[in-house]
């Protein structure tokens, strides 16, 4: 009808019949955050419905780790949400925990945490200072990056990679922490709030971002029940629904942490909800790192799915043969199926693992938390200008690894 | 925990005994086996129940069992927010049958149908638009059925010479590597050189 496939009747009204307007937003658009394409329908600077094509960075994870064994598919899960590698480590080695009855050594439940925190400070560091420069700001993500740099570098300093880290392993962790890289992230723990500060009075108060941000991408609590989202987008609307309190898993229960909560649901408080889990993490990360100093023990539940303990290769042909199997063969996990879950920076990351009692996981399916955010695109979008359509993707968080998988 | 999940599936086995197949608990998670023409009512049912509210819909997904006479498990996991308890839901349709669509109950429902029509092939009725989702703009096939290869059927490059993207068939310069790691002595399924009198143990 307003295609224009009638004709231009103009004798008729007296007017121009005014046709709705498609625009093509990406998939190469530095505001899309990665390959989306949307399918836009604009009535003047009004979006009328947008459709979002996804899958342009498909890679057939989910195929691929039919044919791999359950040790060689860990790596997979950093490249799906890359902006916090360890948190999508961390619920594949849940699931397999689930399924094999494995006890994870506390240190290794503290290392876990610190650096599923870390993580956190990763992901919430890109998404609000990227989110800035998408409404207009340039400095915020120049200052952020620069804290994510270090930050990755204790990712390096811990497992030897800077994104694709590997270090969840089922369990417990690969390596221990050496005691100076415990010191130097609590430095850096004690320098960051300073940081927070710079980026806070670049933006909490800025008269732009707040009009660029304030009553945009309102979700209400009914909303999220519809559309199924996680995360921020659930505590920006005032839930305070987090798996680490709701559903604890490792030792997040005895960890002291405060849940923030936005109250309107719009992009404004989500932005301030992200900047205050960040402090909270800080604080989980301190908790952490003092309780690390006096759990000393073995990183890794030592058995069937883990590595012996490299002086035992030395001296123990069991040792040695047991490296050897669990290297080529791998563990066998047996049958079942469960569903593990852990709060990701995004929202809830969950898998569901079928395992059929062999080497190799039957089906795995990566339940990703921006799957669901960015198929409400449409329903959160419509209405708004097209220059709202960028903010709205930057607080929904959107990380096309984890969306196409 | 085990306890309450006991009570939560008793109650919904009583209360939907149309519905329900069968029920387990199983690694401290309340799975259902419910009949493929009542899953849209079941899920609303679990939605409005004020002992279940289950309004979060987490994923819709499905396993591939080809042998199976019914060849698809359809997999719901549902949350509630408010009572803090998961669900998981089971149907096992067969390659022709159809499923009712849960979109009117569960928007988020939408694109999970499309992704698991994508891949496996299953249909489902009263889906508002069930196009492919993540795979190529005319694709073929479902790439996670178990009889679909890792490797795909077709691949794609930049031609030079005709100035655009050209589909041709795989060509894999060797067979792609799936190993047998099994030891000959227990649980391999192929016969071991010169066994072949004793044949397969």
């Amino acid at each position: 009808m307003m295609d224009g496939s009638k004709g231009f009747d103009d004798a008729q009204t007296g007017e121009q019949k005014i046709r709705n307007f498609n625009i093509n937003f990406g998939p190469q658009h530095p505001a899309a955050h990665g390959v989306l394409r949307l399918v836009l329908e604009l009535d003047g600077e009004i979006v009328e419905r947008c459709d979002p094509h996804i899958g342009l960075l498909h890679r057939g994870t989910e195929k691929l780790m039919e044919s791999r064994t359950y040790l060689q598919n860990l790596p997979y899960f950093d490249r799906l949400d890359y902006v916090a590698p360890m948190n999508q480590e961390h619920a594949w080695c849940l699931a397999i925990e689930k399924l094999t009855g494995v006890e994870v050594p506390r240190r290794a439940q503290l290392i876990r945490v610190l650096y599923s925190e870390i993580g956190r400070i990763l992901n919430h560091l890109l998404n609000v200072t990227t989110q800035a420069m998408d409404v207009g700001a340039l400095t915020p993500p120049l200052w952020g990056f620069e804290e994510r740099e270090k930050l990755m570098i204790f990712y390096e300093r811990a497992c030897g990679a800077r994104l694709h880290a590997a270090y969840f392993r089922p369990g417990g962790v690969h390596q221990d922490l050496p005691d100076e890289l415990l010191d130097d992230i609590d430095l850096w723990a004690m320098e960051f709030p300073k940081v927070m500060d710079d980026i806070d009075g670049l933006l909490t108060e800025n008269r732009i971002f707040k009009q660029r941000n304030c009553d945009i991408g309102v979700v209400t609590e009914d909303d999220i029940q519809k559309y199924g989202f996680s995360g921020v987008m659930v505590r920006g609307s005032g839930l305070a629904w987090d798996l680490r309190r709701a559903q604890p898993y490792e030792c997040y229960d005895e960890f002291e942490f405060q849940i923030p909560v936005g109250k309107n649901g719009d992009c404004y408080d989500r932005y301030l909800v992200r900047m205050e889990e960040m402090r909270q993490s800080l604080s989980i990360i301190r908790q952490a790192i003092a309780k690390l100093r006096e759990a000393t023990g073995d990183v890794m539940a030592r058995g069937k799915i883990s590595p012996p303990k490299r002086s035992d290769m030395k001296t123990s042909m069991e040792s040695l043969i047991h490296h050897f199997k669990l290297y080529t063969e791998g563990f066998h996990v047996p049958e079942g199926e469960v569903y593990a879950a852990v709060e990701a920076p995004k929202g809830e990351f969950g898998v569901y693992l079928v395992a059929d009692g062999t080497n190799k996981p039957y089906r795995a399916k990566l339940r990703a938390p921006g799957f669901l955010h960015l198929q409400a695109m449409d329903y959160v979008a419509k209405g708004h200008q097209l220059a709202d359509v960028a903010a709205i993707i930057g607080t929904m968080d959107i990380v096309f690894g984890e969306i196409d998988r | 925990m085990i306890e309450a999940l006991q009570d939560l599936g008793h109650q919904i086995e009583a209360k939907r005994p149309d519905c329900v197949l069968s029920w387990d608990i199983a690694h401290g998670e309340l799975n259902i086996d419910v009949k493929p023409a009542n899953i849209a009512g079941l899920v609303e049912f679990l939605r409005v129940d004020s002992a279940c509210r289950f309004s979060t819909l987490v994923d819709i997904t499905a396993v591939d069992y080809p042998e199976r006479t019914k060849r698809f498990d359809v997999v719901y996991h549902l949350l509630s927010m408010y009572q803090n308890h998961r669900i998981r839901l089971r149907v096992a349709v067969r390659e022709e049958d159809m499923v009712p669509s849960i979109v009117d109950v569960h928007p988020s429902a939408n694109w999970f149908e499309r992704e698991v029509f994508d891949m496996f092939g299953i249909l489902f009725t009263g889906h508002p638009d069930l196009r492919r989702l993540l795979t190529d703009y005319g694709f073929r096939g479902h790439p996670l059925r178990k009889d679909f290869p890792t490797t795909g059927y077709t691949e794609v490059r930049y031609d030079e010479a005709q100035k655009r993207v050209v589909y041709e068939p795989v060509k894999l310069v060797q067979e792609y590597r799936q190993f047998d790691f099994m030891s000959p002595w227990e649980g391999a399924d192929y016969i071991l050189p010169g066994d072949e009198k004793e044949g397969a143990k």
